[in-house]
């Protein structure tokens, strides 16, 4: 018999509980077992009413999200054995509602990511053919560009928990994406919506949010940027109150 | 939260759910278990701590602010006021309050310098300028002023 590991899983039955407890139970411990594979294990072997979401078990699909000992980390890239001996606590992302146990409520997430219009605005529409772009220009938002939307930066940003409507790291960082992208002419349109307190000046640069992407993203650094941009613009605004937005080409 | 088990349930409502909810829907939900957050959250974790020490540098900056405009007024007032100034500076609780200001205005000063990079991503040839050369720059200029004041008031004392 191999080693083992206990797990103690928050559950939550919308049908019958109040609020989640904890349910405890013995895996074994697999040198590359990750801690999505201790709860398919679960789900297979011990407990089938478990749920949770997962997809593509390599850090592409963004859905294995869950707060592990209190850290928001990927199900698919995190590995048992750096919890050993354990116990591992599992619950789902904070800062969401829960629907059933490590599963989360995200549609106002969802409607939080068209608001900051996460596609490329431009003037001519989609007739002009293909819109070149050199290296340099790409490496401008590559970083930003790796995002996968599996919320552990939510979960990791006290802002998001205590202020709803913040728009958050992710839909941010985003929006700074595209704004650096030499093909978009969107950034004063983005700059509309986002220069508000539920927008770029909600953050108050905790960081957490870097710190735990698992894509190297650096939202807090995106949002940072894309404050200064928003100083530079007011600060031209009430300069040149006559003058017109200068867009991007 | 106490550990216990359920049997099998199936989940009557599933279909709402794997199909793309409305805002309608996201409202009105009863089901929907929604943590409330503590007041001391922040007490957690050391990064949040971290955090909310950096913000509350900011009532330390404040405060040494009113502080000097408090010792130049005194100053333009009269040698009576500005001894006066000096006898209230100069008492223990004083000094205790201000050593701790000093900390946090440090502290304020420090992770401001180190923030600043994360703000600026300045390229040059194609590249982002490393944090060291933002950074850096600042430090020195805080050092050199730094320097110079204390030089003045070496002098002067």
């Amino acid at each position: 018999m191999a080693q083992t590991i206990q797990l103690r899983v928050s559950r939550y039955s919308p049908e019958r509980d109040t609020e989640p407890y904890f349910q405890t139970y013995e895996v074994p411990v697999k040198e590359e077992w990750v801690i999505l594979d201790a709860l398919n294990y679960i789900k297979d072997k011990v407990d089938g009413t478990l749920t949770f979401r997962w997809s593509c078990r390599m850090g592409i699909c963004g859905s294995c999200g869950y707060m592990v000992n209190n850290e928001p980390k990927l199900g698919c890239a995190t590995f048992l054995t750096q919890y050993a001996p354990g116990p591992i606590t599992i619950e789902p992302l904070k800062n969401f509602p829960v629907v059933r146990d490590l599963v989360v409520e995200i549609t106002e997430f969802l409607e939080k990511l068209k608001k900051v219009k996460p596609w490329l605005i431009h003037d001519d529409g989609n007739g002009a053919g293909e819109y070149l772009q050199t290296p340099d220009q790409l490496e401008e938002f590559r970083q930003h560009s790796m995002c996968i939307n599996c919320l552990l930066c939510y979960a990791a940003c006290p802002i998001s928990g205590l202020d709803p409507i913040f728009i958050g790291p992710a839909a941010l960082a985003l929006a700074h994406r595209y704004n650096k992208d030499s093909r978009d002419q969107g950034s004063a349109e983005r700059m509309a919506v986002l220069s508000h307190p539920e927008g770029i000046w909600g953050c108050t640069f905790v960081g957490e949010c870097t710190r735990v992407c698992p894509k190297h993203v650096d939202p807090a650094g995106a949002i940072q940027q894309y404050k200064l941009a928003g100083a530079i613009d007011g600060i031209k605004q009430f300069l040149m109150p006559w003058g017109q937005r200068q867009e991007k080409q | 939260m106490s550990s216990h088990g359920h049997a099998a349930t199936p989940a009557p409502t599933s279909s709402a759910q794997s199909h793309a909810p409305s805002s309608a829907y996201t409202e009105f939900h009863p089901r929907w278990y929604r943590p409330k957050i503590s007041t001391y959250w922040w007490l957690g974790k050391w990064a949040y701590v971290k955090f909310i020490l950096r913000e509350l540098s900011s009532v330390a900056v404040a405060w040494t602010v009113a502080l000097i405009l408090a010792q130049v007024w005194s100053l333009i007032r009269s040698p009576k006021a500005y001894s006066q100034f000096a006898r209230v500076m100069s008492s223990p609780w004083m000094i205790a309050l201000n050593v701790v200001a000093f900390a946090f205005l440090l502290l304020h000063s420090i992770t401001w310098f180190n923030l600043a990079p994360k703000a600026m991503a300045v390229r040059v040839g194609g590249k982002r300028l490393p944090a060291v050369l933002i950074s850096g720059p600042q430090y020195l200029a805080w050092i050199v002023i730094s320097a110079i004041v204390l030089a003045i008031v070496i002098s002067r004392g």
